[in-house]
């Protein structure tokens, strides 16, 4: 990295430093119940999932590298210290249970996904182009995630039991992908082409996502009051490269292959 | 005896060995049942059958198709159909085709029209 510049260099590319660390550790995480999954299909379908969200951070460090003066790919993927990592402390923790890592799913690919519409709005026409492409697959993850969801709130007791437990766990931490970042103001005030601010800061984002996520819960029988969703706390630090004690081991275990050789080509 | 594995995330399940007769009994019901999948590849074009899923309802048959049948190449559009609503005939019946391969007359092939059209191209091309 050259000092000249220090990378992230602007509040747009910290943002999508943040987007692709998020996809990066998710992806990763995900694919640890690659072989392991409950049925053939639903392994395959998410494993798949899991490599696109691998590919989603290839594709914004790929652009970083291009435009914003970040090291190539591997290097800004494979080689920063845990504390110049942004990712939020949702996708660091680990699988769990396939109810815990669905629940985990579905609210982190609905945060994507309002994530990709919004940045679908900016002037810049590789990114919107980007976000444009991406949002496909992520429409694929909602409905996979969505599917999940619904059959299992509304399968047995015991299903429908553990899913509300995994919610209840997995709802502060789902909350902490909203966290406040540095240089946040800036990029609100930016301008789309419509004329109208394509990015609406984060705690608009959380609303958002919060209240579309409530309403899926109540049409699948949650009575979101009687868990006392809405009066959860965030678990935040992540965007400030403060992290759970979850990430280190699993930098340790993604990067020990790229720590034999980081100079290698592959 | 926990399983031990070369694979970092078995070892983590610190799972115990189980021997098959101490194992799940799985009842009938508790399999999925099939669904046929059928692809499209582009508009237009007919949806070919491309094989199964396993789903407990057609809403998660589809879910899981997309990823079986859709991944690779070029795909427009799926249909899942329980393989229980399809009528299968018996194979038991199979004898009602058995006399197909010999009626010839019923093929197109039977008739000599060629020697038409060529009298009729010299003749227009003359």
């Amino acid at each position: 990295m050259p000092n000249s510049h220090p990378f992230p260099s602007s509040p747009l590319a910290r943002y999508l430093l943040q987007i692709a660390d998020d996809q990066l550790v998710m992806g990763h995480r995900n694919s640890e119940w690659t072989g392991l999954g409950p049925i053939l299909e639903e392994d395959i379908a998410f494993s798949s999932v899991a490599q696109d969200q691998v590919g989603h951070a290839l594709a914004f460090y790929e652009y970083l590298q291009a435009e914003c003066g970040a090291d190539d790919p591997d290097q800004t993927a494979f080689n920063r210290p845990e504390n110049q990592m942004l990712c939020n402390g949702l996708v660091e923790q680990p699988i769990g249970d396939y109810a815990f890592s669905l629940v985990r799913h579905w609210c982190y690919d609905h945060a994507v996904r309002l994530r990709y519409e919004s940045l679908s709005g900016i002037e810049n026409k590789t990114l919107q182009s980007i976000a444009v492409k991406l949002q496909g697959e992520v429409k694929y993850h909602t409905f996979h995630a969505d599917t999940w969801m619904k059959s299992l709130l509304q399968g047995s007791e015991e299903s429908r039991l553990r899913m509300i437990s995994a919610i209840k766990e997995v709802w502060p931490l789902a909350l902490g992908v909203f966290e406040s970042w540095v240089g946040e103001e800036n990029l609100s005030t930016e301008m789309g082409p419509n004329g109208q601010a394509w990015y609406p800061g984060e705690a608009a984002l959380r609303l958002q996502w919060q209240e579309q996520a409530f309403q899926s819960l109540q049409a699948w029988g949650v009575d979101v009051d009687q868990w006392a969703l809405s009066k959860l706390e965030p678990v935040l630090g992540g965007r400030q490269g403060f992290h759970t004690e979850h990430l280190a081991p699993l930098l340790e275990e993604m990067t020990a292959v790229f720590r034999l050789d980081p100079q290698a080509e592959w | 005896m926990p399983i031990l594995s070369l694979d970092p995330r078995v070892n983590r399940l610190q799972a115990e060995q189980v021997p098959a007769e101490q194992g799940p009994v799985l009842a009938p019901g508790d399999h999925w049942p099939s669904y046929q999948v059928f692809h499209q590849r582009r508009r237009g074009e007919k949806h070919s059958s491309v094989g199964i899923v396993h789903a407990p309802s057609s809403e998660m048959a589809m879910a899981l198709a997309k990823e079986q049948y859709g991944r690779r190449g070029e795909t427009s559009n799926l249909w899942v159909v329980c393989s229980a609503d399809v009528l299968e005939m018996d194979y038991a019946d199979e004898d009602v085709f058995r006399t197909t391969p010999s009626k010839s007359y019923r093929d197109p092939a039977g008739y000599k029209v060629n020697d038409k059209i060529d009298a009729y191209k010299a003749k227009n091309q003359g």
